[in-house]
């Protein structure tokens, strides 16, 4: 436990001493709050449109429609910054050659594992709640219903930890970090349209087709609805994905 | 506390180790010698439980490398050939960081840190980031890291390399200072380093073990005969006749200088026999001035390559 507790705090410091932190903290941020504006201003001009064709407007859950559009954008905007934050987390070591102090310890492959992806999920973690500062504008202007925006921030961190097991995974198969965040990059934008595809060219039941694509699964959380298949799909998905990474690093040892 | 047997590591299809077996005992020096890619670094690499090797066992610190590896990795301290460091991190913070995924107790931690800094002499840098240090501290903070956590068992992969000639005889020095309280197993290509550091040498070429002595049995295991060195003033025809004459002289010949009167010879004598004393009082009784006579001892670099050159053969 201790062993494990080393590694996260050592790889969460290296995230704010390196610039990648703040970077990928100011571009999220950024995109989505400038998302966030634009589907306000939408509805806003939806319904000065409305009112000035004299129709009586139906009543709109203004909060619940920007929350709905805003995590659909962060579910993208995710699938580009977390490559970022798992590139290094092997690669790196494999490079400077800290691997073999890390190997080398008590500390086991799965504990120094487990440790790494702690950190990543912790950071991921921030970064999700720091957009609180972007949608706080729903809350001081009107009473949103919380419920289902609490949902949807389960549901994306359920998604960006199976994004971030999956980089975890690739971040030991190479010691190069630009082929680790591309390779991650295109794995998981592979796995969002790639099954889209497939339902309109071929044959495949859309409901299989549908139950692989990695976005697909975020809907529901989104409008409010908790499923449990969807849970699962998303703890599957980190589960194997440690487990490649965990079956990697032994395999390093012994191909040196 | 060190023993392997047998043990071969296979690369793509090629042997990197092959049949390698010795021993170490407690508070002993190895070196381990070899030109670069002879095998050293997989060598430790195998004893490290960084990797398993293909074939043979090997024990630390009386444990299996294989079969208890965090046993063995909880006796050792390790320091690869570049030093294992995080570049962002100051010299204090990461020699913590090791101490703790190393296992040390909260409690002791700092005073192990404390200690390794003060022996590696890193006591000016500690708050300064590692990565701006030069290359020489880099080198000492990855050496403090392996000593963090008091290993029984050291090993180090080249610790002098890149070092300027300061460093490099501190680093010796304190690597000597460790072998009483430490086993220490330390490769190089260096010869030099050995026979002022070690006590026992492999010497490893191509994967395979050569040979296994102390630096001076390896020299004396390598070359035929005593060589003395003479520089006499005398009629040179004559001198070498007379030194040829005596009992145990194997062959003399005339170095430099033998248009003068004053020439420089060199004696090969049988091996196991000190003849200086006789060669000394055969120049005066003849009246020819004896200006210099020294024993000419085989250096480790003259075994070494004696014997590299000689496995290519």
């Amino acid at each position: 436990m201790q062993n494990i507790l080393a590694i996260w705090q050592r790889e969460l410091k290296s995230y704010f001493v390196s610039p990648i932190a703040y970077v990928v903290m100011t571009i999220f941020l950024l995109i989505s709050g400038f998302f966030f504006f634009g589907n306000v201003s939408e509805i806003v001009q939806f319904t000065m449109t409305q009112a000035q064709m004299g129709q009586a407007s139906q009543p709109i859950d203004v909060p619940g429609y920007v929350m709905q559009r805003l995590f659909g954008t962060i579910g993208v905007i995710l699938l580009f910054m977390i490559p970022m934050l798992t590139m290094g987390l092997f690669s790196e070591e494999k490079k400077r050659g800290t691997i073999e102090l890390l190997l080398t310890t008590p500390v086991g492959n799965f504990q120094a594992m487990i440790g790494k992806y702690l950190a990543s999920l912790t950071f991921l973690l921030i970064l999700i709640v720091s957009s609180w500062c972007t949608i706080s504008p729903l809350f001081i202007y009107g009473q949103p219903d919380w419920k289902p925006i609490l949902s949807g921030y389960l549901g994306m961190l359920l998604y960006g930890a199976a994004l971030l097991a999956l980089g975890l995974f690739i971040s030991t198969l190479t010691e190069n970090q630009i082929v680790a965040v591309i390779l991650t990059f295109g794995v998981g934008l592979a796995l969002w349209l790639v099954p889209a595809y497939l339902t309109s060219s071929t044959g495949i039941s859309k409901s299989v087709v549908d139950y692989l694509s990695i976005i697909n699964h975020l809907d529901d959380f989104i409008k409010g609805v908790i499923d449990t298949s969807h849970v699962v799909y998303y703890l599957t998905f980190t589960f194997v994905g440690l487990f490649l990474a965990y079956r990697s690093l032994e395999s390093m040892r012994w191909k040196g | 506390m060190i023993e392997v047997e047998h043990v071969s590591k296979f690369y793509n299809g090629r042997k990197a180790v092959d049949d390698v077996s010795f021993s170490v005992k407690k508070g002993e020096i190895l070196g381990f010698l070899g030109p670069n890619g002879a095998g050293k670094t997989t060598t430790m690499r195998i004893l490290t439980c960084y990797m398993p090797s293909s074939e043979g066992t090997a024990r630390v610190a009386g444990y299996d490398v294989f079969e208890q590896s965090i046993e063995v990795r909880k006796r050792i301290g390790y320091l690869p050939e570049n030093p294992p460091i995080y570049p962002e991190m100051t010299v204090q913070s990461y020699l913590s960081f090791v101490a703790k995924i190393k296992g040390t107790r909260s409690g002791q931690r700092k005073s192990q840190v404390d200690e390794a800094i003060e022996k590696c002499n890193l006591g000016d840098v500690r708050k300064r980031i590692i990565g701006r240090l030069s290359k020489g501290y880099k080198q000492r903070v990855g050496l403090a890291q392996a000593l963090l956590n008091n290993p029984e068992v050291l090993f180090l992969d080249e610790p002098t390399l890149g070092l300027d000639p300061r460093q490099i005889h501190e680093v010796r020095s304190l690597i000597k200072n460790l072998a009483s309280s430490h086993t220490v197993i330390l490769s190089t290509h260096i010869l030099p380093e050995v026979s002022m550091t070690c006590n026992r040498v492999v010497i490893i070429n191509e994967g395979k073990v050569v040979a296994m002595d102390t630096p001076e049995g390896l020299a004396h295991q390598v070359k035929g005969a005593e060589r003395v060195a003479l520089t006499v003033e005398g009629p040179t025809d004559a001198v070498l006749d007379k030194l040829q004459s005596i009992d145990g002289v194997l062959g003399v010949q005339v170095t430099e200088g033998n248009s003068d009167p004053q020439a420089t010879y060199t004696v090969e004598c049988k091996l196991d026999s000190d003849l200086r004393r006789t060669l000394a009082a055969a120049v005066v009784s003849q009246g020819w001035g004896l200006l210099e006579l020294r024993g000419i001892s085989m250096s480790l670099e003259d075994v070494f390559i004696n014997i590299i050159t000689k496995e290519q053969e």
